[in-house]
């Protein structure tokens, strides 16, 4: 029914399955909706957080998301500025879902305040020392970055190709994309690190507060750092993950291969800088303030913030991932990949954890106790609202748009006898390969 | 966010914050304007073509 | 106009007067409008400015004694008025005014992204989690000259800057530019009925402030009075509430101290 738009030579689920598997999705994405409405009709007592809990579920899902569409720089940087040129294999896709990834953080930015309407404020009465305001500037910024990434992709698909503006902006877009690419370079150098600069900056907080250079902290540089290396982890992740839904290859091994590598190296490079930061923070910078280092880990309600986070972050799921992708064994067996990648999103996601809720868990006052929370089933419900955004983004850009360049070479595939391309789709073929090409 | 509004201050956090993120701003803008002009002239002149 | 020094208002507690009454909650709450709710049993969603701690020495019976300690807003200065609340907030919604030395918020501006919760440590920062309501005949007794604040909004105590600005007003018209001592007091100090708050300028020296703490000027305002000390010290917050105990235990539970530290405060 829609192979008019379905890029040529690939093949594509039959429409009712691929309407089915929307319509589930968008059911989930009406369970968000409704508590969205909540939220915004009735305010944010409809969530779980308190006075002590001013962020809560919603900024780590903030800080997460942004970790792992990190991967949209970072590939970005490589392909264009860096000249890996095998990436443009990849680069489609991690810039797909960093834009998903941007545009959940925005939405739940939006949940988040509590005067929605004056959200605009943090642009206009900016503070420029506040490192919230640094991340909404370069946030929304680096939203557009991605949007002009993204539209060409959109302008390739074959009937919007037709037109000839289109066709030619595409292509002249693509033309200077390394002008794009290292803007959100710098953008994301600078939002990455100031959402690092949100906990590490609270100088009476201190389980979150560091030392630094200059006006940043070290965990603005971690931050960085840490989104650089799982970021492509979790592009990885989701073009697996594609290929195991949709049952076939999509980029061969070799790009996925050199891009677990470098995330590899900077994951390590990662790991240890986080291992020294962690140690002079807990032997100089929290004593200082009257913290010993297992204060902040023992005497919490079910030891939910025990010693075992640390473990679990920088060793299981730090040290283990980058020692399994620096060796060519590693990156080669499937298993081990999958396993790296996985260990990777999942601590870069515990790091972002323990930076805002720990921090705000952490008694300061000697007289007071741990503060628990548990989100509500609405702060879950919009929190998964973008995730099922994007999946219908992916899975409609995945139908419709030329995403992944080695698909039709890794799969040939001869159209069926209904599905054969009418003349003026011939026409147009060599056209639609250049900009793909590009 | 602009030099009007009544907190700005000229001084150097405004400045390099600002600057950087107008800077940035620009490059995005004027890239895309390019690419858009350019694509209307490419555009009319294959449509030229095709009339002739 | 002659330039007037700057003041630094600030509040002394004394903890061994205090008997844990709560009027000056209650005070505060009369004269801020706080809003309240039917059910305000969950003190973590609920605004108070004005909070009392009850602190024990944890000690088993009969070695069991107990302290309570009201909780404004510090009015932290920081390094040059670098407060953890005021640094952070994206909107500038709050801000440190050299002049007063008191920490103020502009309920309008905020946009409740509770940044500056976060980063104040004394819980000082509350969220309108709820429209505030107030039972009709109620709202005829709010008072006039302090504004009420609406749903998603950060709020906090003021040091009842109102007060300031009406005995200000009063003063400039009477010609004076220099307030009295008692020309200026927040509710809570004149509500206290064990007159344990104290209230003024702690640049002063003729005010009773100033000479309770003997504020340190070389050390960010840290009491040279060996009884006095301030909430978490350690963490650079500088605040200019100071309390006053003659006890030791109660000295110590205001700032962290690391098992093997010996007692760091004055004894
Ligand atoms: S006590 Fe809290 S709210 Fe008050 S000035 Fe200090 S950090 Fe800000
Ligand atoms: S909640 Fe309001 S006052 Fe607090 S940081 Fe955000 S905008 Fe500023």
């Amino acid at each position: 029914m829609d192979s008019a738009l379905i890029p040529k030579g690939v093949k594509r689920c039959p429409t009712w399955q691929f309407v089915l598997w929307i319509g589930a999705v968008s059911g989930v994405l009406l369970w968000g909706v409704v508590a969205m409405v909540l939220i915004y009709f009735k305010g944010l007592n409809q969530t779980n957080m308190n006075n002590a809990y001013g962020f809560a579920l919603w900024i780590w899902a903030d800080l997460a998301v942004i970790a792992l569409g990190g991967g949209a720089f970072f590939t970005g940087f490589l392909r264009y500025l860096v000249g890996k040129d095998e990436l443009k294999n990849i680069v489609n896709y991690a810039v797909l879902v960093g834009f998903c990834c941007y545009v959940s953080a925005l939405m739940i930015l939006g949940f988040d305040i509590g005067q929605p309407l004056r959200g605009w404020f943090i642009f206009w009465h900016a503070n420029v020392h506040s490192m919230l305001t640094e991340v909404a500037f370069c946030l929304s910024a680096y939203l557009g970055v991605l949007t002009i990434e993204y539209i060409p992709l959109i302008l390739e698909n074959r009937q919007i190709n037709k037109v000839p503006f289109f066709h030619h902006l595409a292509h002249n877009m693509h033309e200077i994309m390394a002008v794009f690419a290292a803007t959100g370079a710098f953008l994301s150098f600078f939002h990455q690190g100031s959402l690092g600069g949100v906990p590490g900056v609270l100088f009476a907080r201190p389980f979150g507060y560091r030392t630094g250079v200059f006006v940043w902290p070290w965990t603005f540089f971690l931050f960085t750092w840490s989104a650089a290396a799982c970021g492509p982890c979790f592009t990885i992740f989701i073009t697996k993950l594609t290929e195991k839904i949709v049952g076939k290859k999509l980029v061969k091994d070799n790009v996925i291969e050199l891009l677990a590598k470098i995330s590899g190296w900077m994951l390590t490079g990662y790991i240890i800088a986080k291992i020294i930061d962690t140690v002079y923070w807990a032997t100089v910078t929290a004593p200082s303030k009257g913290f010993a280092f297992m204060d902040f880990y023992t005497n919490n309600p079910g030891s939910i913030y025990g010693i075992w986070i640390l473990i679990a972050e920088i060793g299981i799921c730090g040290v283990i991932p980058a020692a399994i992708l620096i060796t060519d064994r590693g990156r080669k067996s499937k298993t081990a990949l999958w396993l790296a990648v996985l260990l990777a999103i999942i601590g870069v996601c515990l790091n972002r954890w323990v930076m805002v809720l720990q921090v705000l868990a952490v008694p300061v006052l000697s007289f007071e106790s741990w503060f628990t929370y548990f989100p509500s089933w609405q702060e879950i419900a919009t929190t998964i609202l973008p995730v099922a955004l994007g999946t219908i983004v992916v899975s409609l850009s995945y139908r419709y748009l030329p995403v992944f360049p080695q698909e039709r070479e890794l799969n040939p595939y001869e159209p069926a006898a209904d599905d054969v391309l009418e003349p003026e789709t011939q026409e147009l073929a060599e056209a639609e390969l250049k900009p793909a090409q590009a | 966010m602009f030099p009007f509004s009544f907190e700005w201050i000229w001084d150097a956090g405004h400045m390099v914050f600002m600057g950087g993120l107008w800077y940035a701003l620009t490059i995005m803008g004027l890239g895309v304007t390019y690419c858009i002009i350019k694509a209307a002239v490419d555009a009319s002149g294959e449509n030229d073509g095709n009339h002739h | 106009m002659k330039h007037e020094k700057a003041k630094k208002f600030g509040m002394v507690i004394d903890l061994d007067k205090c008997t844990g009454c709560g009027t000056c909650m209650v005070a505060c709450m009369a004269e801020n409008n706080v809003p309240f709710r039917e059910d305000d049993t969950d003190k973590l969603i609920s605004v108070a400015w004005m909070r009392v701690y009850r602190l024990t020495n944890g000690k088993p019976f009969p070695h069991t004694e107990e302290c309570f300690l009201p909780r404004p807003c510090m009015q932290c200065e920081g390094h040059d008025g670098h407060s953890p609340c005021v640094s952070v907030c994206p909107a500038t919604a709050t801000d440190y005014d050299m002049s007063t030395g008191i920490v103020s918020q502009i309920y309008t501006r905020c946009f409740g992204c509770r940044y500056c919760m976060a980063a104040c440590p004394y819980h000082v920062r509350q969220f309108n989690w709820w429209d505030p309501l107030w039972p009709e005949k109620m709202t005829e007794s709010l008072n006039p000259d302090v504004s009420v604040r609406m749903r998603g909004v950060v709020e906090k105590c003021s040091f009842c800057i109102h007060r300031y600005q009406t005995a200000t007003q009063k003063a400039n018209l009477e010609g004076r530019r220099e307030l009295e001592e008692d020309e200026y007091q927040t509710a809570c100090t004149q509500a206290c009925p064990a007159g344990a708050i104290t209230f003024g300028d702690l640049n002063n020296p003729g005010h009773a402030v100033h000479q309770m703490v003997k504020p340190d000027p070389n050390h960010g305002g840290r009491p040279k009075n060996p009884k006095a000390f301030r909430l978490l010290e350690r963490l650079g917050t500088n605040p200019k509430v100071y309390y006053l105990s003659s006890r030791k235990w109660v000295r110590r539970a205001g700032d962290n101290y690391i098992r093997q530290e010996g007692s760091q405060n004055h004894s």
